[in-house]
C-alpha cells in the first residue's frame, strides 16, 4: 500500500527529522505521503513536496492543528489511516505525545524509535536507555513506528511530489493550547547541529555557561547539557541530553564537565567524534571519548576560544 | 477525585543491565528491582494534590508478577490509599496494559490516572497515551508543572523547543517528566502503616484482556562499543587535534 509520514514543523519551517523520518519509510512501504498538519504552513509543505521519495504531501491548514496538540492530531491520522499499511512519526516530543493514541485506536503495538529497518516487518530499537538493543518483528497489519532520527540519513531535497489539501477531522474538543515558552536562540537546533558543546554539572553555574557559549559561536555549535546541570536549574530544560531529553549524533560533541551518567550517554554516543574535557581522570565519560582532556574546564575553554581565534575561526 | 497512579517493577536504574547470552533479553536474576522512577514522581504528584485537598482516594495499580506487590507496597507507603495488582508474568505490552488499566478506570471512575511518561526497561513512552486514546480522554504528557481546578487540568510539558501548556477537561490522562516533583522518602512508620492498607489481587483475564505479546523479540543484542581516544593535554592541543582529523 503506501506509508504516511507524519511532519515535524513549526508551521515555518520543516524539521530536519521530517526528512529523517521519510527514509525510514521508505524502507517500509512504498509510495511515501507526508502529512503536514498544521495553520498557515504553506512553506512547510512546500520544503515537504521537495523530499525526494515522497509522492504527495497532504495539508490540512486549520487552527486546531496549530500547536499539534495530541487529540485533534490522532482524529486526523485516524481519519487517513485505511489508506496506509505503515504510519510513522519523528520521536520529537510532538510525536511520542499523538502517535501512540493513534496506535491504541487502531489496536495495533507501536514501535517506538527504531533505530533500523531490518526487513519491512523487523526494527532494531533501543531499550534500558540504549544499554540493549532489541529486535522486534511487527505482527501482520498496520505498522505504527516513531523514529530515533540521529539513525537516519535525511531524504535530499530533490523531489517534486503534489500537494493535495485535506478536510480537517472533527476536534474532539476535550484539549486545548494554552501558551508556550519556547528557548530563543541564534545558535542552530540541538538535534540538528553539526556540532554540539554540552556542559555538565561541573559548569558550577548558569552564568558559566556563558564560556560555553563563546567556543559554540567559534564552531557555530548548538549548546546542550547534562541532566545534573539542568536540575541543578543552570539551564533550561530543552537543552537536555540523554536519555530522557535529547538523543543527538553530530559530527563532533564537546562534553565539558560532564562525568558521562549511562542516561547522558544514551543520549550522545552515537556521535561521530567525541571530546571530552574533565578535571577527573576517572570520568566515564572518557571511556567512549575519542579526545579527553583531565583539565580544570575554566583554564581549558578559554584556550580552545584563544586557538580557534588564531586559526581564524 | 479519585486518583488512579499506575506503577511499574523494573531494574533499579542504579543498575548496570547485562544483556544474556542467549540474546533472549536482558538478566534479570538477582538483580535489585524497584519502582520506575517516572512512576515514583506520578505517586508523589497524586499525594500532593490529595495533601492540597484536591484529590481523594490514591490507587496505586501494578501489572506484572507476584513481586510487583512489593512496588505497590511502595507507593502505599509513601501514601497511597489502597492497591489492585493484575498478575501477569512475562512481558506486557504497554497496549495491554492500556486496556487493563482502561477496565480498571471503568470499574473505579477515577478524576485523573497519574502514569510516569516511560518504564527505564522498555522506553516505549506509550502507556498514558494509549489509555487515554481508549478512554477518549485528553492527555498531558511529559508533566513539568500540574494545576488542578474542579473540571479542568492545567499541565505544563517539557518539549522539544522549551515548555507547552494545555488545558484539559477532566477526567484526564497526565503523564510525568523529571522535573515536576521530587519524590518523598517513606518513612519507617508509613512503612509499618502501608502492610496494613489493602491489595486486591486480580488477573486479566478479570478485565477480559489477553496480554500475549503481539510483537515478536527475535533478539536483545549489545550495542555497539565505542573505543577510548588519546588524551590532549590543553584545550590548544584539543582544538589542533580537531582541526587535524578535519572535525571543526
Amino acid at each position: 500500500m503506501a506509508s504516511l509520514v507524519v511532519a515535524e514543523h513549526d508551521n515555518r519551517t520543516l524539521k530536519d527529522s521530517t526528512a529523517k523520518t521519510v527514509t525510514a519509510a521508505a524502507q517500509i512501504s512504498t509510495p511515501v505521503h507526508v502529512l503536514v498538519a498544521g495553520q498557515n504552513c504553506d512553506a512547510v509543505a512546500q520544503a515537504a513536496a521537495k523530499l525526494a521519495g515522497v509522492e504527495k504531501v497532504l495539508v490540512a491548514d486549520d487552527a486546531q492543528y496549530a500547536h499539534m496538540v495530541a487529540e485533534p492530531m490522532e482524529a486526523l491520522i485516524l481519519s487517513l489511516a485505511d489508506k496506509y499499511d505503515a504510519i510513522l512519526a519523528p520521536a520529537t516530543t510532538n510525536g511520542k505525545n499523538y502517535l501512540p493514541r493513534v496506535a491504541a485506536r487502531l489496536d495495533v503495538p507501536q514501535i517506538s524509535e527504531i533505530l533500523k529497518v531490518v526487513s519491512p516487518d523487523t526494527f532494531e530499537r533501543p531499550i534500558y536507555a540504549g544499554n540493549a538493543i532489541q529486535t522486534v518483528q511487527a505482527p501482520a497489519g498496520k505498522k505504527v513506528i516513531t523514529v530515533r532520527t540521529t539513525a537516519f540519513k535525511a531524504a535530499g531535497a530533490t523531489g517534486n511530489a503534489a500537494i493535495e489539501k485535506i478536510a480537517a477531522a472533527a476536534d474532539p474538543g476535550i484539549s486545548k493550547f494554552a501558551g508556550e515558552e519556547l528557548s530563543k536562540s541564534e545558535r542552530p537546533e540541538l538535534t540538528s547541529a553539526k556540532i554540539v558543546v554540552s556542559g555538565g554539572r561541573g559548569m558550577g553555574s548558569g552564568e558559566n555557561f556563558k564560556l560555553l557559549e563563546q567556543l559554540a559561536d567559534k564552531l557555530h555549535a548548538a549548546v546542550g547539557a547534562s541532566r545534573a546541570a539542568v536540575d541543578a536549574g543552570f539551564v533550561p530544560n530543552d537543552y537536555q541530553v540523554g536519555q530522557t531529553g535529547k538523543v543527538v549524533a553530530p559530527e563532533l560533541y564537546i562534553a565539558v564537565g560532564i562525568s558521562g551518567a549511562i542516561q547522558h550517554l544514551a543520549g550522545m554516543k552515537d556521535s561521530k567524534v567525541i571530546a571530552a574535557i574533565n578535571k577527573d581522570e576517572e570520568a566515564p565519560i572518557f571511556q567512549i571519548a575519542d579526545f579527553g582532556l583531565v583539565a580544570d574546564l575554566f583554564k581549558a575553554v578559554p584556550e580552545m576560544v584563544q586557538e580557534l581565534t588564531r586559526l581564524g575561526y | 477525585m479519585k486518583v488512579l497512579v499506575p506503577v511499574k517493577r523494573v531494574i533499579d536504574f542504579n543498575v548496570k543491565v547485562r544483556v544474556k547470552a542467549d540474546q533472549t533479553g536482558v538478566d534479570l536474576a538477582n538483580v535489585k528491582m524497584s519502582m520506575n522512577p517516572f512512576d515514583e514522581i506520578a505517586v508523589e504528584e497524586a499525594i500532593r494534590l490529595k495533601e492540597k485537598g484536591k484529590a481523594g482516594e490514591i490507587i496505586a495499580v501494578s501489572i506484572g508478577p507476584a513481586q510487583a506487590s512489593e512496588t505497590i507496597r511502595t507507593a502505599l507507603a509513601m501514601g497511597a490509599d489502597r492497591g489492585i495488582l493484575v498478575k501477569a508474568d512475562g512481558d506486557v505490552e504497554p497496549l495491554a496494559v492500556a486496556k487493563i488499566l482502561k477496565a480498571i478506570c471503568e470499574a473505579e471512575k477515577p478524576g485523573l490516572v497519574i502514569l510516569g511518561k516511560q518504564a527505564i526497561d522498555d522506553d516505549s513512552n506509550q502507556t498514558g497515551q494509549m489509555l487515554a486514546a481508549l478512554l477518549g480522554w485528553p492527555q498531558g504528557t511529559f508533566a513539568h508543572k500540574l494545576d488542578i481546578t474542579d473540571s479542568a487540568a492545567t499541565v505544563e510539558r517539557e518539549i522539544d523547543g522549551g515548555l507547552q501548556t494545555v488545558e484539559i477537561k477532566l477526567p484526564a490522562i497526565v503523564t510525568t517528566d523529571l522535573r515536576l516533583n521530587e519524590p518523598r522518602y517513606a518513612s519507617l512508620p508509613n512503612i509499618m502503616k502501608a502492610k496494613k492498607k489493602p491489595i486486591d489481587e486480580k488477573t486479566p483475564a478479570d478485565y477480559g484482556v489477553d496480554v500475549t505479546p503481539r510483537l515478536k523479540v527475535l533478539k536483545v543484542t549489545e550495542p555497539p562499543k565505542r573505543q577510548a581516544g588519546v588524551k590532549v593535554k590543553s584545550g590548544t592541543e584539543l582544538v589542533d587535534k580537531l582541526k587535524e582529523i578535519g572535525a571543526i
